[in-house]
């Protein structure tokens, strides 16, 4: 990667803030280096190396804003797209819910770069495909899995005295195992920002053991079942629901969080009381850049569900203004509490239930109630007296996230969640789950 | 860090969108000037030579240049004015029997001569893990070609004045007309496309495509309740002139519910339309859950026929290329092979192609060079045909490609996308209105809504934008609460009218998700309005807290 260490970001900030003519700028530079390897039915089938970096330049006249990237760091160049945005300002209509950009933010570092991670190259992604490849072919298995990794910088800075710089690195992989007459399938998703805590064979093992144990999977009537979901069950479900904790959704009656007759739900008690959901960017599991990006406000560390109540909504600079309250940063994590047991101690304490290994294809139905629509997948086991009997078909559910949160019997131990198929960078719980509710069945295995 | 970026529009509302954000943003004055066909080929000439020499018996170089412009617009505010602009060079390789793909924005002799080299040494990491050496279906080298998006007005020429004031005024009209809250967009994409190969080829194209979804949400302050109602305006690959609406290109939907668009869209008519309904969805009958028969119109069922009939006839997925995130299919070999297998009635054709106008498949060539064709997927019910490409041909008995290779950037590796797969019209004269009067217990619906399908696609629950209860052959009101839920085969099976060719258009995709890392591409399908049998409908409203 051409990576700019600090120094050489902080001066051409200052280069291309110093050029603008304008009533303000605000300077994003990014770079990044992002190497895959694919593969399916046991072979790699494409991998690659991407790399980028750009700077992005946007200035306001007024309530008139312009932008403009480029990917040259010449003098001239920062020119031409200093003047470039300054024009685009100049035509662009005026924006009556403009705010103007913040001034300095004290950024705490967050730990996010690794060297063992940055440090990844061909032979090692080569080598996670063989690890599972070759354990799969022993097990008499079809693997397709992705391996994933990055190391990037970022830089913010603007005319009111913002300015930031932080490297990050990063791994995900996804792993799907099946029996060769495609009657069993199993899955696992691991990510971290330090090679350190990633294990492919571990991974490995996992997606095996799950497609061994589903074969000749047995049909259960739909219905209300109680359920442990596994983390990776739940991550898109969340993540669904904190996309509607927008105040002005709300405040406008278009959310979930809208209070009937006017207002939102900020303080009420939606879900059970177990419930404490909160983001950090500093938490050594999955820390995050100390700043958002959009509005290079400082990220801190913020209660979204506390004992059940809604702790916070998001402010967008215009709504806070607005409504007299606090902008609020994007989150770039969110981390769930839970207990000491593992999902198998979980399992051990469950009568009668159905294990959720993965949940696909989340989409809204109602935006209303949050009612969302999915299916189960890649490991769906019937629980009897602490024990798993045998695999089930897999079901499609229609429920609300917001009743999967009352419905809370007991916790198990946070893992991490992260990678590309999540909307944030999580550490979630298994949950125990009363009353799921199971609509159809599916016969996609 | 966080990977995803995203612009989420309409939040908190039915039809809320989250768009992947791709490209760098540029002025205007840039978006006019493409780069010399002459530097091009010298480029891509130097790549080609750098991995020959590095090992490789087969390079193809894409040269991108893409080109967007989103203009947001939520209520009487433009919130956002984006151009973007992404350029590079994407060298894909063989050596020793494997893939290798390497990218890089450095257009310079040196940079994509070191892409080449990247790329040869990633396909040799890979050779060692490779079972079977890939197998490239033949494509005869064209030489130098180009083409173009037909089109009689060029998006990039139009003021951005006049775009966001046409938005604005949508917005406007459906707030007018009930809605407390309208949001309009407007996507507009240019991808200059240069492709060569070692096979001879050198095809220089430039692609157009556009989109304008709308979305106008009613709310009742009192009970708190909230309904969207979305657009009902295809996403195109035409010229500007797609709004410069005409009263040939209307439809008068059945029962004169709504006004729907052909070749042209007027998105003022629509948005006011769109305002109207969402508020009297606030006070729709709630459905009772039962079986109906269900009358799909073809803005609806282009997203259905998408799901269930695009996607399980990829040959990438019912291979298992895909089986770690997309999934496989139900539409497997074994069942293609017996040439009996009855994906549908006999009444239910279908045609992959890439070269109807206006839609969003339309290419002259795919990213592997092959030129755009056409050819049946089902026949009489029967599952006939796939989507291939170069090297997946060889697997179904095919001698050539179906040029279904796309890669949605220059920074990634192409792979088998989707063509327009799209349903015959009926052959004998049918209206919707006709089609209507034969219905005891069903429901019209129109427009795109919730949809969610198994990674096998087997199991699929639909829901739309507008609903209308048919009772004994009368449209008698409108619906809320609907979705519809069955299994593939029994779907296509239970189909029994589609409407003539009159009726037939083509309704899109505009971001179809595919691929590890997620690539994006935009497909349309074709159909008139069609019916299906007794089709379970379910009631999603619910309570909470």
């Amino acid at each position: 990667m051409k990576a700019m260490n600090q120094e050489q970001a902080k001066r051409v900030c200052d280069r291309v803030l110093a050029l603008s003519k304008a009533d303000e700028c605000s300077v994003v530079i990014e770079g990044s280096r992002v190497g895959n390897v694919r593969f399916a039915r046991n072979s790699v089938s494409t991998a690659g190396l991407t790399e980028n970096m750009q700077l992005m330049v946007r200035v306001a006249f007024g309530k008139r804003s312009g932008t403009a990237v480029i990917n040259e760091f010449d003098d001239k160049s920062l020119e031409r797209a200093v003047r470039r945005a300054e024009e685009l300002a100049r035509l662009a209509p005026e924006n009556p819910e403009f705010v103007p950009a913040f001034g300095k933010q004290e950024y705490r570092a967050t730990n996010t770069f690794v060297k063992s991670t940055a440090d990844i190259d061909p032979e090692f992604r080569a080598q996670v495909a063989a690890t599972s490849i070759e354990l799969a072919r022993k097990n008499k298995l079809v693997t397709a899995g992705f391996f994933t990794d990055s190391t990037r910088f970022s830089t913010v800075a603007n005319s009111k005295g913002v300015f930031g710089h932080q490297e990050f690195t990063d791994l995900s992989y996804t792993l799907t195992a099946r029996t060769e007459d495609g009657r069993g399938s199993g899955w696992v998703t691991r990510s971290a920002v330090d090679t350190a805590r990633f294990d492919a064979r571990e991974a490995s093992e996992v997606a095996i053991e799950k497609a061994l144990r589903s074969v000749d999977a047995r049909a259960l009537e739909p219905g209300r079942y109680t359920v442990i979901l596994e983390p990776a069950a739940t991550s898109e479900i969340l993540g669904n629901m904190f996309a509607s904790f927008s105040a002005r959704s709300a405040d406008e009656g278009r959310s979930f969080l809208a209070k009937p007759g006017g207002g939102n739900r900020l303080g009420d008690k939606l879900f059970d009381s177990k419930v404490n959901i909160w983001a950090d960017p500093w938490n050594p599991d999955v820390p995050v850049s100390p700043w958002d990006v959009d509005t290079m406000l400082a990220r801190r560390k913020t209660d979204l569900i506390k004992d059940g109540r809604i702790a916070s909504l998001e402010y967008s600079p215009y709504w806070a203004q607005k409504t007299g309250k606090q902008a609020t940063a994007g989150h770039g994590n969110m981390i769930m509490a839970g207990g000491t047991k593992s999902l198998e101690e979980l399992i051990e304490g469950t009568r009668k239930g159905i294990v959720v290994t993965r949940t696909w294809y989340i989409r809204m139905v109602d935006p209303q109630s949050l009612l969302i629509t999915g299916l189960t997948r890649d490991g769906t086991f019937y629980v009897e007296n602490g024990k798993i009997k045998y695999p089930l078909k897999n079901f499609r559910f229609n429920e609300s996230p917001v009743t999967i949160l009352n419905n809370i019997d007991e916790l198990g131990k946070p893992v991490v969640i992260g990678g590309d198929e999540v909307p944030y960078q999580m550490v979630l719980p298994p949950m125990k789950v009363r009353d799921f509710n199971f609509t159809s069945l599916s016969d996609a295995v | 860090m966080e990977r995803r970026k995203f612009l989420q529009i309409g939040a908190g509302t039915a039809s809320a969108m989250l768009i992947p954000v791709f490209g760098n943003a540029i002025a205007a004055d840039e978006l006019l000037n493409p780069m010399a066909v002459t530097a091009k080929k010298a480029l891509a000439d130097t790549a080609m030579s750098a991995a020959t020499q590095a090992g490789a018996s087969y390079c193809d170089v894409r040269i991108g240049r893409y080109l967007n412009q989103f203009i947001i617009t939520r209520d009487l505010n433009v919130e956002s004015i984006n151009n973007t602009e992404s350029s590079g060079v994407g060298v894909r390789v063989i050596a020793n029997g494997a893939y290798g793909f390497a990218s890089t924005n450095s257009m310079t002799a040196d940079g994509v001569a070191a892409a080449a080299r990247q790329a040869v040494a990633i396909a040799k990491a890979n050779a060692k893990l490779q079972t079977e050496p890939v197998r490239l279906a033949p494509v005869k080298g064209v030489g130098e070609v180009a083409w173009a998006t037909p089109l009689k007005k060029d998006w990039r020429t139009v003021p951005i004045k006049e775009k966001a004031e046409m938005l604005i005024a949508a917005n406007k009209a459906g707030m007018d007309a009930g809605a407390n809250f309208m949001t309009a967009s407007l996507f507009q994409i240019n991808q200059q496309k240069y492709f060569a190969s070692t096979d001879g080829s050198y095809i220089d194209q430039d692609i157009h495509r556009l989109w304008a979804p709308i979305n106008a949400t009613a709310i009742d302050k009192a009970s708190g309740k909230f309904r969207s109602r979305g657009g009902l305006g295809a996403p195109v690959s035409m010229g500007y002139e797609y709004f410069d609406a005409r009263a040939e290109d209307k439809i008068r939907a059945a029962g004169g519910v709504t006004t729907l668009y052909t070749k042209s869209y007027d998105i003022i008519e629509d948005a006011r339309l769109a305002g109207k309904q969402a508020r009297e969805k606030l006070t729709a009958k709630s459905v009772e859950p039962g079986k109906y028969d269900l009358v799909l119109s073809p803005d609806h069922l282009f997203l259905t026929i998408h799901e269930n009939v695009g996607h399980p006839t990829e040959l990438d997925r019912v291979l298992g290329y895909e089986a770690n995130y997309a999934g496989t299919s139900f539409a497997s070999l074994d069942k293609w092979q017996t040439r009996k297998f009855k994906y549908g009635a006999d009444r239910v054709n279908f045609v992959a192609d890439r070269t109807t106008p206006g839609s969003l498949g339309l290419i002259g060539y795919d990213d592997e060079g092959v030129a755009a064709k056409k050819w049946d997927i089902i026949r009489n019910g029967v599952l006939v045909n796939y989507q291939a490409t170069r090297d997946q041909a060889h697997i179904i008995g095919e001698k050539e490609s179906h040029g279904c290779s796309y890669a949605d950037s220059w920074s990634t590796v192409q792979f088998q996308r989707m063509p327009n797969v799209s349903l015959e019209p009926g052959k004998a004269r049918l209206t919707p209105d006709e089609m209507i009067k034969d219905v005891k217990k069903g429901i019209y619906i129109l427009g795109r809504g919730s949809y969610s399908i198994d990674q096998q696609r087997y199991n699929f629950q639909f829901g739309g934008t507008l609903y209308y209860e048919i009772k004994n052959g009368k449209i008698t009101g409108p619906l809320e609460d609907v979705a519809y839920q069955s299994n593939t085969q029994e779907f296509w099976n239970a189909c029994s009218a589609i409407c003539d060719e009159r009726d037939w258009r083509m309704g899109g995709s505009f971001f179809d998700g595919k691929g590890q890392p997620s690539q994006v591409s935009a497909v349309s399908h074709g159909s008139s309005t069609t019916r299906f049998n007794g089709i379970n409908v379910i009631n999603t409203a619910r309570k909470i807290g």
